[in-house]
C-alpha cells in the first residue's frame, strides 16, 4: 500500500535496462524514474542510445530489465522519420488513421494553428513548419496519455523551431500530457522542459533542464561518459 | 466469339480492377518492378500444366504462390530487398519456363494470353478471386500504409508489419495468376503498376488514389480486350498500348494543374 502511494505521482518506473543488438551495447543498465505530467528531454550526442531507450519503451526492440508503465497509459509515438511526402494522402487523411472523428481532427487542427480547410490538403504540399504542426496534431489527436516525441522540430528553421516547442509545450500541459522528447538543443531543452535525462550509453545525467546549460553538466553529458546508477525526480 | 468476348470482359474487368487497386499499394511500396518480374515466375507453372495436362493457371498460381512465401521468407531472414530477390527468382524462373515449354504456340499464349480459352468457369472463378482480393486488400489497406508511413509507428500500434506483407504477396500472386489469361504473363505486371502510377499522377488524396487506381485498371483490361478482338491481335499488347494511354493522359492533366496554378 505504502509502495502504491509511493508510485501514485509516477508514471514510468525503469530499472536495469540494457539493450544490445547484434552484440552491440546500445543501452548500459539504465534506471529512472517518471513523475506524469512533467516535460522530459532526452539529451546525448550522436550514437548515445536516445532513439534506442525510445524503441525500447515501446517494446519495439529487445531488452533485459524492467520497463514499467504505471497504471493504465495510452502511449503515442511520434518517429523522428516518417515517410509521407512522396505519398498521396490528404491531412485529414493522414489523421484519421489514429482518430476517425471528424471533429476531432477538426479541433485538434486548429489546436495548432491550422485551418479546418487544411484537412483537404495533400500532405505533399505543406511546408516544413506545417508539417511539423501536422505532426503535432497526428500525436496528440488520439489523446494519449504519454507523448514520445523523436526530434520535434527535425528539418524545421530555427525561427519555426521555437513557435513549434511553446505549441508542443502549451498542448501537452493543457492536456496533462506526459511529453518525452529528444532533442540535441539545450538551450530548447531549458526552454522547454522540466527536466533533462542525459544518455551516452548509459545514463550520465537526470536533473532539471535548467542544468544543462552549466558547463559542469555540459561536460557531464558530452564528456567522457561517467555512469550514473539512478536517476530520479524528488521536485 | 460474342460469348467469348462476353467472359473475357467478365474476366477483364475482374482481373482489372483487382490488379488496380492491389497495385495501388505496390506503387506507394516503390516495388514497382516486384509486380512486374512476379508474373514472370508463373511461367514453369503454366508449362508444367501443359505438360501434364492440368490447369496451367493452377500451376502457375502454385509457382507465384511458393515464390512469394519464400521470397518473403528470405527477404526477412537475409535482410535482402524484395527487389533483389524477386529479380533473382524471376530470371530462373523464365529460363525454367522458357525451358519446359512443349513448343513455341504454347510458349506465346503463356507470354501475350489468349482471350479465346476463357469460358463461364473461368470468368465465374475471376470474379470470385478478385472479389476475395478486393475484401482482403481492404482490411489491410489501412495497416499496409501505416507501416509504410513509419514501421516502427504500425509496429507500436500492434500491427504485424511482416505477416500482413505475406498476405499481401499471397493476394498478388492470385490476381497475377488469373490476369495471365488476358494480357500474358510477361505483361501482366503492367495491370499492376500502371494504372496505379497514371492514378497517383493526379491523386493528393488516397481515397481517390485507390479508387481511380481500380478504375484505371479496369478501363485498361476491358478496352484493351474489346480492342484486341476488334483488330484480330493478342490481347496483353492492347491492354499495354489502353493503359499507357491513360498513363499519358494523367501526366497532361497534372501538367495543365500545374500551369493553372
Amino acid at each position: 500500500m505504502a509502495e502504491d502511494d509511493a508510485n501514485a505521482d509516477y508514471i514510468l518506473n525503469v530499472s536495469n535496462l540494457t539493450v544490445e543488438i547484434s552484440n552491440q551495447l546500445i543501452l548500459n543498465n539504465l534506471n529512472f524514474k517518471i513523475k506524469r505530467g512533467i516535460t522530459l528531454a532526452v539529451v546525448g550526442p550522436n550514437a548515445a542510445g536516445k532513439t534506442t531507450l525510445f524503441r525500447a519503451l515501446l517494446n519495439l526492440v529487445p531488452y533485459s530489465g524492467k520497463i514499467e508503465w504505471i497504471g493504465k497509459v495510452k502511449i503515442g509515438y511520434v518517429p523522428q522519420i516518417l515517410s509521407v511526402r512522396d505519398m498521396p494522402i490528404s491531412v485529414g487523411e493522414f489523421l484519421s488513421f489514429k482518430n476517425d472523428s471528424e471533429a476531432d481532427i477538426k479541433a485538434v487542427l486548429a489546436s495548432v494553428g491550422l485551418s479546418a480547410e487544411t484537412a483537404d490538403k495533400g500532405l505533399a504540399a505543406l511546408s516544413g513548419g506545417q508539417m511539423r504542426r501536422v505532426l503535432i496534431a497526428w500525436a496528440i489527436v488520439d489523446k494519449p496519455d504519454v507523448l514520445l516525441f523523436d526530434e520535434p522540430t527535425s528539418g524545421v528553421d530555427l525561427d519555426s523551431e521555437e513557435a513549434i516547442y511553446g505549441m508542443l509545450r502549451s498542448l501537452t500541459v493543457k492536456n496533462g500530457i506526459t511529453l518525452m522528447l529528444i532533442s540535441h538543443d539545450l538551450h530548447i531543452v531549458r526552454e522547454y522542459s522540466d527536466y533533462a535525462l542525459a544518455l551516452n550509453k548509459c545514463l550520465v545525467f537526470f536533473g532539471e533542464s535548467k542544468e544543462v546549460m552549466k558547463p559542469e553538466t555540459q561536460r557531464l553529458i558530452y564528456g567522457e561518459p561517467i555512469c550514473r546508477e539512478y536517476g530520479d525526480i524528488h521536485a | 466469339m460474342l460469348e467469348t468476348l462476353v467472359f473475357s470482359g467478365v474476366v477483364a474487368a475482374a482481373v482489372g480492377v483487382s490488379a488496380g487497386y492491389l497495385g495501388s499499394i505496390m506503387v506507394l511500396e516503390k516495388m514497382a518492378l516486384v509486380g512486374d518480374a512476379l508474373s514472370h515466375v508463373a511461367l514453369p507453372g503454366l508449362a508444367l500444366g501443359i505438360l501434364f495436362g492440368f490447369n496451367p493457371l493452377l500451376g502457375g498460381f502454385v509457382f507465384l504462390f511458393v515464390s512469394a512465401v519464400l521470397i518473403w521468407y528470405l527477404g526477412r531472414v537475409t535482410k535482402l530487398s524484395f527487389e533483389t530477390l524477386v529479380g533473382a527468382t524471376f530470371t530462373l524462373s523464365l529460363a525454367i519456363g522458357i525451358l519446359l515449354f512443349p513448343n513455341l504456340d504454347a510458349l506465346e499464349e503463356a507470354l501475350f494470353g489468349d482471350i479465346t480459352a476463357v469460358g463461364l468457369t473461368e470468368a465465374l472463378v475471376a470474379v470470385l478471386i478478385s472479389a476475395v482480393v478486393i475484401g482482403l486488400t481492404r482490411l489491410i489497406y489501412r495497416k499496409i500504409v501505416l507501416g509504410l508511413i513509419s514501421e516502427e509507428l504500425a509496429t507500436s500500434k500492434g500491427i504485424n508489419v511482416a505477416r500482413i506483407n505475406l498476405l499481401y504477396l499471397l493476394l498478388v500472386s492470385l490476381t497475377v495468376a488469373v490476369g495471365i489469361q488476358i494480357t500474358g504473363t510477361l505483361l501482366v505486371g503492367f495491370l499492376v503498376v500502371t494504372p496505379a502510377a497514371a492514378a497517383k499522377i493526379v491523386s493528393t488524396h488516397l481515397s481517390r488514389y485507390y479508387t481511380l487506381s481500380a478504375v484505371f485498371g479496369l478501363v485498361s483490361a476491358v478496352a484493351g480486350i474489346l480492342l484486341a478482338s476488334f483488330f484480330n491481335v493478342v490481347p496483353g499488347p492492347m491492354v499495354v498500348i489502353v493503359g499507357i494511354i491513360i498513363f499519358v493522359v494523367a501526366l497532361i492533366v497534372r501538367w495543365r494543374r500545374k500551369i493553372g496554378s
